[in-house]
């Protein structure tokens, strides 16, 4: 298995190629290195506790697909990953909040915990009305000192229409020399929500994740749960399941085509991409029944079927969205004081890139390619031979780029599914069982991974995981050098979730 | 220009006809008088999202796309709330975003009006099914509010029929 075979590996039950080990003592960052040795990815860190203690997971990706390793953290303590895999950092200082295990004196610093509820949630002794220091205002940011530096401090509360989180921006004249994040502000309890509950009830909750991958979270919860109770779904349900993902992943395009031409001062496109995309979300209303497609993947299947004639409006549908989109795309191209605004703004280099884990559709954008329809195509796309859309720019225009690409393979994926189409059953039983499970499925944004522990049919543990944990740092990068005002821009061009990150 | 031109001409006017106001989504009585429905339509809202899985804000935006055409009745969204009649909230309301909404609601000039979006903005929706320690659980627990609208996300119409009814019943 290319120079990748420790002692102990399983290979789980799963439609994707995950595999699990137990890494304790030196293993655990030994292993992780192999990974990264072989070009591999950290995907997600996190913690359960389990009778015994506290353990902690690494899911890691290498050649042949993810190894999830386990350690035990009993003595309150973890190796760290973070000089292997920068991004680790954030998710570890996220397991001490939900924990209370930490990795050296970094570990203890807040990253999710904004001191206004008790410590560690995530114990299962954890009481929610217990006595606690409110630390709120002590968080501390680095700050630039010298001759006309100044502080602009943005947020929780933005001008526009978008997710909270906190900016602070290090600025000369117009120039931005630093910017750090502050995030968590959305942080909802979600994953001990998932405690207690029945794998049918979680999966209304995956749904919420992040309300814009709805499709994704769904999938990958009702992969990570089909894993665990040994289920397969039928090639029908499978089938519609790439069909709800693709048109989730053109769906967010869109929006971000037209946001990102208005964010440059080009409200055409914004007012042309939207009309598209209202039109995509009534044909979903009209056929799957949610504008969104939220809940339309259940564990076993998915549940709504399509008809022939539903089959065949969704597939003319792609014909119409393609030439419309063609045309916005030469319009795009040709319009100058567009190209002037994306072109060169918030690059980020191929090399940086690959260093911190940027990943998903902002890391193809910057040659770091990955994507997980290609690299390790299961139901339904070993099928379909997915062809991944790549840039070298690195800016903002590759971003925009890589989205009009996605868009037109998307619409090909779309008719190549429903022309490959069986009859069959589209839902299937879930039985009552226990074990642990994961879910990997490559949503717009990135890489999503649901990673599930069940209890006699309970929910004991859920963790889900965003990809815009490993692109929130790198955005801290990519505006370093701009100025200001392109940071709306900068920042649009990554489309970032907050709550699927601040959970 | 002309491929523009052509664009804008080959999609026509979309715009529909809006909702009528439903005095059902009201949840208090109203607390401003006449003030309101003497501004007719010329409504500035401001949007404050505390803790929403995001599903609410993408139908928001929606508001703003050619079929819906908020800016069409007179309305627009604010960048701050000293501009603002009116405070859109969706999410359960994270203790983290509190102290955000509270400030906000507070910056507002009066009279103000607060529209709670969706099932989370009006008692937690699937994030407080059961107690949370990360949520309080409907924006009405936090600030005053007008009127409610239920959904998963509620669909454009129906955000926009919500403040249609804030100002009109």
């Amino acid at each position: 298995m290319n120079g990748m075979n420790f002692e102990g590996m399983v290979k789980m039950a799963c439609a994707a190629p995950i595999w699990t080990v137990e890494a304790e003592g030196a293993s655990w960052r030994k292993m992780a290195q192999a990974c990264s040795d072989q070009g591999g990815r950290l995907v997600s860190i996190w913690g359960s506790e389990a009778g015994k203690g506290v353990s902690v997971f690494a899911a890691c990706v290498f050649s042949e697909g993810m190894l999830i390793l386990r350690c035990s953290a009993a003595d309150g303590k973890f190796e760290s990953l973070a000089d292997i895999f920068p991004c680790a950092a954030r998710m570890q200082r996220a397991v001490h909040d939900m924990l209370g295990v930490r990795c050296g004196e970094e570990g203890e610093r807040p990253w999710l915990s904004h001191g206004l509820w008790p410590p560690f949630p995530l114990r299962k002794s954890y009481d929610p009305s217990a006595d606690f220091v409110c630390e709120e205002e002590s968080y501390r940011f680095v700050s630039v000192e010298g001759e006309g530096v100044h502080e602009i401090a943005v947020g929780p509360v933005h001008a526009g229409i978008i997710e909270p989180g906190h900016f602070r921006f290090q600025v000369v004249g117009e120039k931005v020399l630093r910017l750090e994040e502050r995030l968590g502000y959305k942080h909802k309890g979600i994953e001990k929500a998932f405690e207690g509950l029945t794998p049918r009830e979680g999966a209304k909750l995956a749904a919420r994740i992040s309300g814009d991958s709805t499709v994704a979270y769904s999938w990958a919860y009702a992969m990570a749960l089909e894993a665990l109770c040994g289920v397969t779904v039928s090639t029908r349900a499978s089938l519609l399941r790439g069909i709800l993902l693709e048109r989730e992943r053109i769906a967010n395009h869109l929006a971000d085509l037209g946001a990102l031409g208005n964010d440059a001062g080009f409200s055409f496109g914004l007012a042309q991409f939207s009309v598209i995309r209202e039109d995509m979300l009534r044909t979903s209303k009209a056929h799957f029944g949610h504008r969104l497609l939220m809940d339309i993947i259940v564990p076993g299947g998915v549940s709504v079927d399509i008809d022939a004639k539903a089959g065949e409006a969704i597939f003319a549908e792609c014909a119409a969205v393609r030439e419309k989109v063609l045309v916005l795309r030469e319009i795009y191209a040709d319009h100058t004081g567009l190209q002037d605004r994306f072109l060169a703004t918030g690059k980020v280099e191929s090399g940086l890139a690959a260093r911190l884990g940027l990943t998903g559709l902002a890391g193809r954008a910057s040659r770091n390619v990955s994507d997980l329809r290609e690299d390790h195509p299961y139901a339904p796309y070993d099928r379909l031979g997915v062809s991944m859309a790549t840039h070298h720019g690195g800016d903002v225009a590759a971003r925009v780029s890589v989205r009009f690409d996605e868009i037109l393979e998307s619409l090909r994926l779309i008719r190549a599914m429903l022309e490959m189409m069986p009859e069959g059953e589209t839902a299937g039983e879930i039985p009552e069982c226990s074990g642990f499970g994961a879910g990997w499925v490559e949503g717009f944004r990135g890489e999503v991974l649901v990673t599930l522990e069940v209890e006699k049919g309970v929910i004991r543990r859920a963790h889900a995981h965003d990809p815009s944990w490993q692109n929130w740092p790198v955005l801290e990068f990519a505006v370093i050098g701009n100025i200001v005002a392109d940071f709306p821009l900068i920042n649009k061009s990554f489309n970032l979730s907050y709550s699927g990150h601040d959970l | 220009m002309y491929r523009i031109l052509r664009e804008i001409l080959r999609n026509g006017i979309k715009t529909e006809r809006e909702l009528p106001p439903d005095a059902s989504l009201r949840v208090s009585m109203p607390q401003c008088g006449e003030a309101p429905t003497a501004l007719g339509n010329a409504l500035a809202i401001r949007h404050v999202d505390a803790g929403s899985c995001n599903g609410c804000e993408l139908e928001i935006h929606a508001l703003n796309n050619p079929y819906y055409r908020l800016e069409g009745l007179g309305m627009g969204f604010v960048a701050s709330p000293r501009h603002a009649d009116m405070l859109l909230v969706t999410g359960p309301v994270s203790k983290h975003m509190e102290a955000a909404l509270r400030r906000t609601y507070d910056a507002m000039p009066e009279p103000r009006l607060v529209a709670a979006i969706g099932d989370c903005g009006k008692n937690g929706g699937a994030f407080c099914r059961r107690k949370n320690y990360a949520c309080k659980g409907g924006v009405s627990s936090v600030i005053p509010v007008d009127v409610e609208v239920p959904g998963c996300p509620p669909e454009p119409a129906a955000i926009l029929q919500g403040i249609l009814s804030a100002i009109r019943t």
